[in-house]
C-alpha cells in the first residue's frame, strides 16, 4: 500500500457550524503535500483530526494505516507534529529537548544518544548541545523543532505553518530539510501562508469554507486555472469564501 | 513508568531553572513565617512601663518584681511625681504606669484597702485595653499569692482562663494560617500557571499529539508541586516547633493525612483553573482573586469568621483553607482525636470530588 493518509468524507461540526465539510483525499508515502487555505478555512481542524487530537463528526481517515476514530494512540506514535507556534522547551538545553521528545516516542536511551550526536552534526549545532533553547536564534529553533519532530522516524510529519516569522534564507534552509526528510520516505503534510512555498510541494490542496476546492500538482493546477502563479489561483478561489477571516 | 519519570524530571527542571518560581515556592514560606512571627504580631512583649511608688514597701516591691519578671513588661522609669508621668507619655518612653498610693502595705493590712492606679496611654485603645488586662492579671495574682486578696478596692474581675493558648501567642494562630496559604499558593497558583504556560507556548499541543496520555502529562506536572508542598509543610512545622515554640499536641499521623488531603484539593483547584484560563496572566489573576485573597482574609487566619457578615461567612465555607486551618488548629494546638475533625475532613473530601469531577468534564469537552 502506497497511501499513508487516506481521508474519506471527513466532516467536523461544532454545533450548527460545519468546520470541515465532507472532504476526501489521499497522500502517498514520501510525498510533500501542501495543505493551503485562508485562516478559518478548516485546515487546523483537519490536522487536529488526522493527529488524533479530535474526533470527526462523520466520515473517517486512515493515517499510517490506523483508524483516526479508534486507534488514535497508534497514530500518535507514528507521526511527528510541529505546530505554528515554535514549540520546544525554552528552559531546557538542546540535548534535553531532544532526549525528552525522543523518550516520549519510546526510543531507547542508547539510540537517542547516538542519534543526537549525528543530528547535531548534520545541523552544525555541535557546539550548542548544552545551550538553553531560549538562547538560540529563531531560525535555529525552528530547524531544531523540525528535527525533533522527525527524530523518531515517523511515517508522517505534520507541519502547521512551520516557517511563520522566519527570514527567507532560513525558510530556504528549512525547505532543504523538508526535501531531505521526504527522500528518507517520511511523508510531509505541510500548511503554509507563503505561496512561493506551495510551489515546492509535490501536490497541493486548497481549502475554502471547509471544502477542498482544488487538489493537484502545482503545474497541473496552473494549467487548469490557466494562471502562472499559485498565489493567483489561491486568490481566485479564496475570494469566493463566505466565511470571514478570523 | 519510565515516561512518567522523564516527565517528572522535566517539571523539576522547569522549576529549578526559574529563579522567580524558586523564590516563591521556597523563600516566600520562610519570609511569611518570620513576618507573621516577629513583625506582624498581635501579642504584647516587652512593653515599657513606668512606676510611681509613694510607698516603697514590701508589697509594692513584690508587685514590681512580678511585673518586671513577666515577659510582657520591662520597667523603664521610676517616677517621683505625677508631672513626670505626663512627660514620659508624651515622649513615648512608656505607655503604661502603675501608681501605688502611700502606706500601701499598712493600709492593706489595717484598713483592708490600698490605692493602686494604672495609667495607660489610650491613643491606641486596643493595645491599651490588652495591656491593662495583662497588668491587672499580674497584680491580682501577686496579691493572691501574698494571701491578701481581701483588698476591697481591687476590683474583682471574672477570672479568665485561656484554654490551649494561655499566653495568647499569635503564632498558634498564624502557623496553621501560613500553611493554608502557602499550599494554595504553591499548589493551586503555581500549578495552574505551569500548565497554562504549556498551553500558551504551544508545547501542550505537542505533548497531546504525542503518544503520552493526558493523565501522565497532568499527573507528572503535579508531582513536583506535591513534593515541594510537603517540604514547605515540614519546614513550617520545624520552624514553628523549634523556633517559635508552637506545640504539636495531636497525632502527627493525622496531621499529615490532613495536609496531604489539603494539598490534593489545592492541586485539583490548580488543574481546574488551568482548564478555564488561556493565558498565564489569567491563571494568576483567577488564583489571586478567587483563592489567595479569600484564603488570607476569610479563612479565619487573620479575622474571626463568626464575626463576619453572613455573606462573607458563606463564602468562607467554600474556602478549602478555612476547613484546613480549622482542622489543623484542632489537631495540632488542641491535640484532639481525629474523630473531632471528621467534619473538616468530610468538607475537604467533598470539595476534592467536586473539583475533580468538573475538571474531568472540562478536559473531555476540550478533546470533544
Amino acid at each position: 500500500m502506497d497511501e499513508v493518509i487516506v481521508v474519506r468524507n471527513l466532516t467536523k461540526r461544532f454545533g450548527a457550524f460545519t468546520a470541515v465539510d465532507d472532504i476526501s483525499f489521499e497522500v502517498k508515502k514520501g510525498e510533500i503535500f501542501g495543505f493551503l487555505g485562508a485562516n478559518g478555512a478548516g485546515k487546523t481542524t483537519v490536522i487536529r483530526m488526522l493527529c488524533g487530537l479530535s474526533k470527526p463528526s462523520s466520515g473517517n481517515a486512515l493515517v499510517g494505516g490506523f483508524d483516526i476514530r479508534h486507534q488514535s494512540e497508534k497514530i500518535k506514535a507514528n507521526i511527528g507534529y510541529m505546530s505554528q507556534r515554535f514549540s520546544l522547551y525554552e528552559d531546557l538545553k538542546v540535548w534535553e529537548n531532544i532526549k525528552l521528545f525522543a523518550g516520549i516516542y519510546g526510543m531507547k536511551k542508547k539510540d537517542i544518544a547516538i542519534k543526537t550526536d549525528i543530528l547535531l552534526e548534520e545541523l552544525g549545532f555541535e557546539s550548542q548541545k548544552e545551550t538553553l533553547v531560549s538562547a538560540l536564534p529563531l531560525g535555529w529553533k525552528q530547524k531544531l523543532a523540525f528535527s525533533v519532530a522527525i527524530f523518531h522516524n515517523p511515517k508522517v510529519v505534520f507541519l502547521d505553518e512551520p516557517t511563520g516569522g522566519v527570514d527567507p534564507v532560513v525558510r530556504r534552509q528549512f525547505w532543504e530539510l523538508i526535501y531531505k526528510t521526504a527522500e528518507k520516505g517520511i511523508t510531509v503534510f505541510v500548511t503554509t501562508h507563503y505561496m512561493d512555498e506551495a510551489e515546492y510541494c509535490d501536490r497541493i490542496s486548497i481549502m475554502v469554507d471547509g471544502r477542498i476546492e482544488a487538489l493537484d500538482t502545482p503545474r497541473a493546477l496552473k494549467e487548469k486555472f490557466s494562471s502562472d502563479s499559485i498565489d493567483d489561483i489561491f486568490y481566485q478561489l479564496a475570494r469566493n469564501a463566505k466565511r470571514k477571516e478570523d | 513508568m519510565k515516561e512518567f519519570l522523564t516527565f517528572t524530571k522535566k517539571e523539576f527542571l522547569h522549576i529549578f531553572r526559574d529563579t522567580w518560581t524558586m523564590m516563591i515556592i521556597l523563600v516566600l514560606p520562610l519570609v511569611m513565617m518570620l513576618l507573621f512571627g516577629y513583625a506582624v504580631t498581635t501579642e504584647i512583649r516587652n512593653t515599657n512601663i513606668g512606676i510611681l511608688d509613694y510607698s516603697k514597701d514590701e508589697t509594692t516591691r513584690s508587685i514590681i518584681n512580678r511585673v518586671q519578671e513577666s515577659e510582657y513588661f520591662t520597667i523603664s522609669n521610676y517616677f517621683n511625681s505625677y508631672d513626670e508621668i505626663d512627660q514620659s507619655f508624651k515622649s513615648s518612653e512608656n505607655s503604661l504606669v502603675i501608681v501605688f498610693g502611700e502606706n500601701f502595705s499598712e493600709n492593706l493590712l489595717h484598713l483592708r484597702k490600698a490605692d493602686i492606679q494604672i495609667v495607660a496611654d489610650a491613643s491606641d485603645p486596643n493595645a491599651a485595653k490588652t495591656l491593662v488586662n495583662y497588668l491587672s492579671n499580674i497584680i491580682g495574682s501577686t496579691l493572691k499569692d501574698l494571701n491578701k486578696t481581701t483588698i476591697e478596692n481591687y476590683e474583682i474581675k471574672p477570672e479568665l482562663k485561656l484554654l490551649y493558648n494561655p499566653l495568647m501567642k499569635s503564632s498558634y494562630n498564624f502557623v496553621p494560617g501560613v500553611m493554608g496559604f502557602i499550599i494554595i499558593l504553591v499548589c493551586a497558583m503555581m500549578t495552574s500557571i505551569s500548565i497554562v504556560r504549556e498551553k500558551e507556548k504551544g508545547t501542550m499541543e505537542l505533548l497531546l499529539a504525542s503518544p503520552t496520555s493526558p493523565i501522565t502529562i497532568i499527573v507528572s506536572k503535579l508531582i513536583p508541586y506535591f513534593v515541594i508542598s510537603l517540604i514547605n509543610i515540614i519546614t513550617i512545622f520545624l520552624v514553628s516547633y523549634f523556633i517559635m515554640g508552637v506545640p504539636i499536641n495531636g497525632s502527627l499521623f493525622w496531621i499529615f493525612i490532613l495536609c496531604i488531603l489539603y494539598i490534593l484539593v489545592s492541586l485539583s483547584l490548580g488543574i481546574l483553573i488551568s482548564t478555564v484560563s488561556d493565558t498565564q496572566l489569567m491563571a494568576l489573576v483567577i488564583s489571586a482573586i478567587l483563592l489567595l485573597m479569600p484564603s488570607m482574609l476569610l479563612s479565619g487566619m487573620l479575622f474571626n469568621i463568626e464575626s463576619m457578615p453572613l455573606i462573607l461567612q458563606g463564602i468562607a465555607q467554600a474556602m478549602p483553607a478555612k476547613w484546613f486551618i480549622s482542622a489543623i488548629r484542632k489537631l495540632m494546638i488542641m491535640g484532639v482525636d481525629a474523630k473531632y475533625v471528621l467534619h473538616e475532613f468530610g468538607a475537604l473530601l467533598l470539595m476534592e470530588v467536586i473539583i475533580i469531577g468538573i475538571s474531568l468534564k472540562k478536559f473531555k469537552k476540550r478533546l470533544e
